[in-house]
Parts: structure tokens; sequence; C-alpha cells
């Protein structure tokens, strides 16, 4: 076979991006709407979406009714299909490409090339996301799902910096939409078995990162061990704030230095490059958090529906006004925040 | 003949290098596996574009000194592109048709299309049916995610199905995650930009472990493996009920050429497992021997029931 040529430049127009925030729940789902979300994502309670945690996430009966809700009021609802169908039981995540299909849902967001075919097969009017777990950092990866599956947005993992993303956006012919605000996945998404590793569960196999279950507090010699399945993640000094023992956010010996080794418990907050990722002509921005309060979702929506409509009404006279920073501030991992992989400090 | 003879050959290949050897140490390294037990070598590199003791033409002309030496060879293209560069590099790989080659990721599949490809292991395959998909595409083996239990690699891939080989992730640390982060530069508080190629001092990766000094992990640039060596010398039975014909050993920087003799030994010779795992477990790396995934167990668990299972044969 010859070899497939580039795609070719294109051009892209600046374009208001769509604000598509978390739902874990009704309540969730209602406040986000409420507060401005163009779309929110939700997930089934079962391993078939990466947030599957205790507590969260929809029966049939409550996506029926977030969905009305949402559509009564002209938001989108998008599925998140996002986890790999397991080998024991495909079915399950055929069934819930089904449900989405019969609920309304305006589009999947699936990762696995199972998930995708069984869905662009049996449901060709779906509109399909290729989700952050699918780990498509190019373009070239993207137009291979776009070519066998008829995709019709990505979601970027957050590894890129914004040069890259502008020229994956120039070359691909598909939305883009990148992430805005929320914990920070220091790894490729889809690309992580750490947790597995530690506990047997992981993203891609369970839909869990660092589950809750494998999580033990024990009193040390030096303060609080927080351990996750034995593997002594992080040690608290007594007064010290206790973060979740997230794998990749604990504190490591390296070479005898002990420091957060991987990553520090940080989120990522993009208002600041707003501006340029509307240039750029990104489709949508993403907010993360589907394990967080409706409060959190709440007061975030409204933040960045606010930027957002001020961005686009006012481009060449944006700034990131003290307020917006000091609320994302309070639900901000370790109250810090940075700009992760789009900031040249990474490269 | 005992019947562990008789069993079909479970071919060995060498997984590319994956950390930053000096060029010198490369050349040693593969001149001893060209007389090695070795069936395959996997060429490239797979982690880091800034590394460059190596050029695209200095692996070509090694791919053909090991397949003049009998050597299988598979040229592996990169796992994680955020560039240009990187695809310009990938597209010529899979121009060239000299080689079979080891699919990366997705960027590397849309120019593989239609022609016999190996996916790699970072191509996330949990099913039949996303094996299928791939299959259609051209997919002629399939290196499966270290996370799958054999369990799981019978189901998605059972013998005779699809015309497509497993191969399993079968010594050495784990490659477990990639990210945007390079965490040797992090480690020596440099930019990712103007990281001094400093992993080259770290031919095994950097030791990262717990508190209390238990070691966990090891960093390799963007990359992430366990301190622990993966090692399933003793799952010979249960790898090949499982439809595995093929095991990956991936490369240390000291004693690969026993832990090749070894697999060779015990695998495919019926030697006993016994003084094998001790001459493993002996090797210079910290970490000790882990085989949780292939039990569906986590990751870093070692059981040695697979000892009992060969006593019952």
């Amino acid at each position: 076979m010859p070899e497939q040529a580039p795609l070719r430049d294109t051009e892209r127009a600046p374009r208001k991006p769509q604000l598509v925030c978390p739902a874990g729940s009704l309540r969730a789902l209602t406040l986000a709407v409420d507060a401005g979300a163009d779309a929110v994502y939700l997930g089934l309670k079962d391993a078939t979406n990466a947030r599957n945690f205790a507590g969260l996430n929809f029966d049939l009966g409550q996506a029926r009714e977030g969905i009305a809700h949402a559509h009564a009021r002209g938001a989108h609802v998008l599925m998140a299909l996002n986890t790999f169908a397991d080998a024991r039981e495909p079915e399950r995540w055929w069934r819930a490409v089904d449900h989405a299909a019969a609920l309304g849902a305006d589009a999947l967001i699936c990762a696995d090339v199972a998930v995708l075919a069984y869905a662009h097969r049996k449901h060709p009017q779906l509109r399909l996301h290729l989700s952050v777990q699918a780990s498509a950092t190019t373009y070239e990866a993207i137009e291979f799902y776009r070519e066998r599956y008829a995709i019709q947005r990505a979601v970027l993992p957050r590894v890129l910096t914004l040069s890259q993303v502008g020229h994956l956006l120039r070359h691909s012919s598909v939305e883009i939409e990148v992430f805005g605000f929320g914990s920070l996945c220091v790894m490729v998404e889809g690309r992580c078995a750490l947790s597995s590793y530690a506990t047997g569960q992981s993203p891609n196999t369970a839909g869990v990162c660092s589950p809750a279950s494998a999580v033990r507090w024990e009193e040390g010699p030096q303060g609080v061990d927080a351990r996750l399945n034995g593997v002594l993640i992080d040690v608290y000094a007594p007064h010290e704030p206790r973060g979740y023992p997230t794998l990749c956010k604990g504190r490591f010996e390296v070479e005898g230095r002990r420091d957060y080794a991987i990553e520090e418990p940080t989120s990522l907050n993009t208002l600041a490059v707003l501006p340029e990722l509307m240039r750029l002509g990104v489709a949508a921005i993403k907010i993360e958090g589907r394990q967080r309060s409706p409060a959190y979702v709440e007061q975030v929506t409204r933040v960045w529906r606010a930027a957002i409509d001020h961005c686009a009404s006012q481009p060449g006279r944006f700034s990131v006004r003290p307020e917006w920073t000091a609320t994302l501030g309070r639900f901000a991992e370790g109250q810090q925040h940075t700009l992760g992989a789009y900031d040249r400090p990474w490269r | 003949m005992t019947p562990r003879q008789q069993a079909p050959r479970l071919s060995l290949t060498v997984g590319p290098v994956l950390y930053y050897w000096p060029r010198n140490s490369l050349v040693a390294f593969y001149a001893d596996i060209a007389d090695s037990p070795a069936d395959t070598v996997v060429l490239g590199e797979v982690v880091c574009s800034r590394r460059h003791e190596m050029k695209p033409d200095d692996w070509l002309d090694l791919a053909r000194d090991l397949r003049s030496a009998g050597k299988e060879v598979v040229l592996a293209s990169q796992a994680l592109l955020e560039s240009e560069a990187e695809l310009r590099a990938t597209r010529r790989l899979a121009a060239q048709d000299d080689f079979l080659v080891e699919a990366g990721d997705a960027s590397a599949l849309r120019a593989l299309a239609g022609r016999p490809f190996v996916l790699g292991p970072h191509i996330n395959i949990y099913s039949h049916p996303a094996l299928r998909e791939y299959a259609q595409l051209g997919a002629v083996r399939w290196v499966a995610p270290v996370e799958l239990s054999l369990e799981s690699l019978a189901l998605i891939n059972p013998p005779g199905a699809l015309a497509v080989e497993t191969e399993c992730f079968g010594f050495g640390r784990l490659p477990l995650a990639f990210s945007a982060r390079c965490f040797t530069a992090r480690h020596y508080r440099l930019s990712k930009d103007e990281c001094a190629f400093r992993c080259i001092e770290h031919p095994d990766g950097l030791l990262l472990s717990s508190t209390e000094g238990e070691p966990f992990l090891a960093l390799n640039g963007i990359q992430s493996l366990s301190a622990a060596q993966h090692c399933l010398l003793g799952d010979g039975p249960a790898l090949r009920a499982a439809g595995v014909t093929r095991l990956r050993l991936s490369p240390c920087a000291q004693g690969f050429g026993q832990v090749l003799d070894c697999f060779d030994r015990v695998l495919n010779r019926g030697e006993p497992l016994a003084p094998a795992l001790e001459t493993l477990d002996a090797l210079a790396l910290p970490g000790g021997l882990v085989n949780g995934y292939a039990h569906r167990r986590p990751g870093l668990e070692w059981s040695q029931r697979t000892d009992h299972a060969e006593a019952a044969l």
C-alpha cells in the first residue's frame, strides 16, 4: 500500500466553543444546565464509563429525566461509554450503546474500536465523539477513527502544547474538544496502567484509578500513612492537609530525595489561554469532574459560561477576572492551578 | 520424550530497548542478540524522539545485520506522538516494506492499513471484537496490553479464530504509563526541551521507591515502568493454553543474555524452573519478580502457584 499523504493544512475560523460540563448525578446535571452548560456528559452506573465510582452516575430512569431536562433547555447530553469492553462480557457495552440511542443521547463518547464499530453499525445516525481515553494525540490518529467509524469530534489528551493543538486543528477535519478545567491527569489517558499495577483495577479495565476500596489510612511513626493496596503512597505530618492518595500524586523517593516525583496535587486551568483556544477554532471546552460535588459543577460552569461569553463578544479585550480565578481556586485540587502541557515550563 | 518437550516452541521476542543507551552499548547488545536463542528482535526508539544516538538509517543497518544472523526483525514506531516530525518518522517506517512494522499508536495504523503489521502493546485491545477490527485492517500479530490476564488473552484471541498471533509481555520492567511530562528531566529540575539527555545515565531507568524504601516504579523520560521484573517463566503451560505463541522479553542493561537462556531452557527445552528463577532473581535490578497481571491480580504481586502447576504435569 502506498504511503498515505499527510492531510492538507486548512484554516479554521475562530468559533465560540461549546461548554461541556460534568454530570455525576441528576442534581449536578440540572445545576450545570441551569448555570449555562451547552452540553453535559454523563455515564451509566457500571464499568462502561471511566468514572465508575460508588454513588455516582445514572440509572436509566435518571438518565431519561436528565436528558429531558437538558433538551427542554436546549442543552445537549453526551453519554460517556469510554472504557474498553471487557473480554468476558462485551455485550454489556453494546447494551449501553443501545440504551444511549434509545434514550436520545446527542452523542456517545467512546474510546474502544469495538464500541465505536458497534455504535457506527447499529446506530449510524448517532454522533460519535472520540474519548480522551483513546489517546489520539495526532491528526493522523484522529483521521484513522474518522475514516473507520465516522467520529465527528475528538477530545484531546492533556499532553499537547498550544502550538501543537493548533497544528493538529489545522490538519484535522473533525471537531476538536480540549480540557479547560479540572483535576489534572499527568499521564496520557488510556495509556496508564499504574492503578492496575498497584490495585488490579485501572481506568481501562474498570473505569477507576486508585480505587477507594484499596485505600488504607494508618497511624505510622512519622504521621498518617496513606496506602494503596499496601504501597505507601504518602505520609502526612500530623497537621498536614491530606489529599486523596491518587497514585501519581503521592510522594516518593528518587535518588534519596522525597518529593512529588510524578506530579503535585494540582488542577488544570486554561482560562488564561481561552482567547487563543477560540482563535484556533476549538469546538468545545470540557470541564472535568463527574466525581465532584454538584456545587463544584454549578460554580465552575458559571465561571466558564461568563468567560466564554465575554471572550466571544470581545476577543481582543479578554482578561481573566480575579473573581473567576478565586472561584476556580476554591475548587482546585490542593488550591493550585497549572496550564499543564499547554505551557512552556513542561517542555 | 516428556510432554513438555513436545509442546510447540514459544517464540522469544526481544522487545525494543526502552531506555536511552549509548550507541556502543546498543551495538554490543545486539551483537550478543545475534548469537542468542531469540527468534524475533524489535528495533527502534519507542519512547522519546529527542534521543538521537541511533539515526533511522542506523536502525535499518542493524535490522539487516540481525536478519542476516537469522532473526526476524520488526521495526517499532513511537508510542506517543506529539509533533509533525514524529509523524514523519512514523510515515517513513510505514513506507518501507523490507521489515514488519509494529504500530505504537493509531497514527501508525492509518499509514499501515492494508498491509501486514504488528499491534504494539500500547494499542488498547481488550475484547475479541476489538482485535477483529484490527485484523480486518491487516494486523497479523498483537502484543497484548500488559494489564490483561492470560484468561482474557484466551478470550480475546481464541486459538484459530483469527489469523493473528498472540504475543505476551513475558519478562522485564513493565511499561505502565506515558506522560506529557519528562520525569527524568523534572527530577533534575530541567525542562523537557533542555533535558541534557540525562536519561542516558540510567540504563534501566531511575528508581522510584516508597517513603519506606520499597522499590515501586522506574522513571524513563516520559515513561513509567514497574521497578519489579514481570516474569512469566513459570507460566509456560498457562501461556500455551491461552493461545500465546510468542513471549516478549524486555531488555535490561545487565544479564539479558542469561534471561534469554533461562526462558529458552525452561520453556522450550524442558529444563527445571527453580534454578532458572534463582538466576533471574539474582539479576542486579532492584524490585524482585512479579507476575500478578497474568493471573488477574494486581500487577505487582508474585505468585508461585505456577510451580505447583508445573509439578502437576
